[in-house]
């Protein structure tokens, strides 16, 4: 009996490698999306494949690092990317991505705020590739009990006396950026005497600084870890939710205005499926549902009037005036060799000790 | 045994286990770390090591590796001697309890000492509650020593305990008959019989210790590289393969004169060990 039940679970297996196999063959009905971790509310998916029937096929990725080789290899075929402004700008030059059909982006055109599609077009010129998903900026969230000086400048994480409660972001760009904001230069910067001085600076500074962390700063900064640390504005309304000590600034030397757009690969087997994908995706009532699960900023603009939550509706950090990101920078594909070079100061801060 | 046909036959299915998934993959690291993007022969990877500071963080492992195996030999040996001398007692619980952390994910039990050691954590919340100054543990080598001994611990005392177990009570008593004392006991008779297991122990400390990355990640805060952060940031972040296949070459040449100094130290020269 024992036999009878083990064997019918094996074939059973077989079948179902077999028809996911085969599933490849329905190519109509699939969708192949692949997406920041925890980017898309689940609900969302379940209308999009009751309302179209397409079967969406959702793979996730932590790093825009990460997710590159394994699309550029080929190994796996994506219709759908998310990646973020630097990234659709490397993809669009390396040939990995194809030209959106916005006639068949209604919703895009219709809801997208101009101001994004404007800034959009410093990584993809013309807008011919992308379609803003979430956009945000980086700042400093802080515990009001524990600083006082006033937290308006990036210069407060060199201050030595807030020495071990400084939390700073592990990612080669955005550690580099702060540095070169502070000098007034911009953060593309690619003068290499200007980025050895931005590195001097970050190594003068991993004295004072606690940990270089990722996803780890919001139960860090929750838990009342460090007295503030560098975050992504999505991040701060959960952490500022959960500890009513923190509050957040952006500094005044300016910061990164970075935008995670849609993109459709060049390879793509499913294009008409994809463009219903993104078109879904930026239809008012499921861009809110989205956003209110995630609480990044959307750059929807029919969204805000169909958020019910009152507080995140009114909240500045989700919602900032156009003063927040008019003038702000976002950063650009520097390059293979700028990359590295970046990445190879950055690792020289980390190794210093 | 066996004769040469049936021999041969039963070690077929683990030749072509080590042939897939141990030579064939050595040798693609060591071919990645001895060619550049274009595929042409260059050491220059290898010689990243002296460039970029990684070398200092190849010390760090080194020394970050011996402290803890220093420490993991030093609570280890009295406990294995402890253990075996009443057998009878409650040995099976006590070394339950040294096995049973091996039950636990290594990630979890490292996260956790994340938990206790923060400056919020366990430890220095009870420290406030019984007035006492709390200390700042976490992100310091210190942190990262304390993690490695935690995960790697039983990787010493199994060996020490079975290699202490192995020695005949005779033999003890025979010396006492001698007139040895009990130090001399030890020193003559019980260290110079375990020193196989010690230096079995010690390479099963060492070489994982060496090239962890995961717990000074976790531990370390991302302030305090090892040479395993680093081969870990090449293939996954810069998404060099070929520095890391180098970078990885270099460990492993570290790793096999490590096992050869021991082997050196090993008077019994056991056969295949190590």
């Amino acid at each position: 009996m024992k036999f009878k039940i083990l064997a019918l679970l094996l074939v059973s297996c077989l079948a179902i490698g077999i028809a996911g196999c085969g599933g490849g063959d329905k190519k109509d009905n699939v969708v192949y999306v692949y997406s920041w971790g925890d980017y898309i509310d689940p609900e969302v998916l379940k209308t999009f494949e009751k309302e179209t029937g397409i079967h969406v096929v959702l793979d996730e990725f932590d790093t825009n690092e990460s997710m590159y080789p394994r699309v550029a290899e080929g190994a796996v075929h994506y219709d759908v990317i998310c990646p973020s402004d630097y990234m659709i700008q490397k993809m669009i030059s390396n040939n990995l991505l194809q030209p959106l059909d916005f006639n068949k982006l209604p919703e895009a055109k219709k809801n997208i705020g101009e101001d994004f599609f404007k800034q959009a077009e410093s990584f993809d010129p013309g807008n011919k590739y992308s379609v803003p998903y979430c956009w945000g900026t980086v700042g400093i969230i802080y515990d009001k009990t524990k600083v006082t000086d006033p937290v308006d400048s990036w210069n407060i994480l060199w201050n030595e006396k807030y020495s071990g409660q400084i939390l700073m972001q592990d990612s080669a760009r955005d550690a580099m950026m702060i540095p070169l904001k502070l000098m007034g230069k911009s953060m593309n910067e690619t003068d290499k005497d200007v980025l050895a001085q931005a590195q001097a600076m970050l190594k003068a500074q991993k004295p004072l600084v606690q940990a270089y962390v990722v996803d780890e700063v919001k139960e860090k900064l929750i838990n009342s870890e460090a007295a503030m640390g560098v975050v992504f504005s999505g991040e701060a309304p959960i952490i500022l939710k959960e500890n009513p000590n923190m509050a957040f600034s952006i500094p005044k030397e300016g910061t990164n205005l970075w935008i995670d757009g849609w993109v459709i690969t060049k390879d793509s087997q499913n294009v008409d499926n994809a463009h219903k994908f993104i078109n879904f995706m930026c239809r008012p009532d499921i861009a809110a549902q989205n956003f209110e699960h995630l609480g990044y900023s959307t750059p929807n603009i029919a969204v805000r009037d169909l958020v019910e939550d009152e507080e995140l509706k009114n909240s500045p950090i989700a919602f900032p005036s156009p003063e927040v990101y008019s003038g702000q920078e976002t950063y650009k594909y520097l390059g293979n060799q700028m990359d590295e070079y970046y990445n190879n100061l950055w690792m020289q801060v980390r190794v210093d000790s | 045994m066996f004769n040469t046909m049936t021999r041969n036959v039963l070690l077929t299915p683990f030749l072509i286990w080590a042939v897939l998934f141990i030579f064939v993959p050595l040798i693609c690291i060591v071919w990645y770390g001895v060619t550049d993007y274009d595929g042409n022969f260059s050491l220059d990877n290898m010689s990243l090591i002296f460039e970029r500071g990684y070398l200092a963080a190849l010390k760090l492992s080194v020394e970050l590796a011996l402290i803890s195996t220093v420490v993991c030999l030093i609570l280890a040996y009295p406990l294995c001697l402890i253990l075996t001398e009443n057998r009878r007692d409650n040995t099976t619980i006590i070394s339950l309890l040294f096995i049973l952390p091996l039950w636990m994910n290594s990630l979890l039990s490292t996260m956790a000492w994340q938990t206790i050691l923060e400056s919020n954590g366990i430890i220095n919340q009870l420290m406030r509650l019984l007035d006492l100054p709390t200390f700042n543990m976490i992100n310091t080598q210190g942190a990262i020593v304390v993690g490695m001994v935690y995960n790697f611990l039983p990787y010493m005392v199994l060996p020490l305990f079975i290699s202490l177990s192995k020695i005949d009570k005779s033999i003890l008593e025979a010396a006492q008959d001698l007139g040895a004392n009990s130090w001399q006991t030890f020193f003559r008779v019980i260290l110079p019989l375990t020193i196989p297991g010690a230096v079995s122990g010690i390479t099963m400390v060492f070489i994982p210790a060496l090239t962890t990355f995961v717990i000074s990640a976790l531990l370390g805060g991302g302030k305090l590289l090892l040479i395993g952060n680093i081969i870990e940031q090449e293939f996954t972040f810069q998404y060099d393969w070929h520095v890391g296949c180098a970078l990885s070459v270099i460990l492993m040449i570290f790793i096999v004169m490590n096992m050869l100094l021991t082997a050196a130290f090993d008077p019994l020269k056991e056969e295949g060990d190590g």
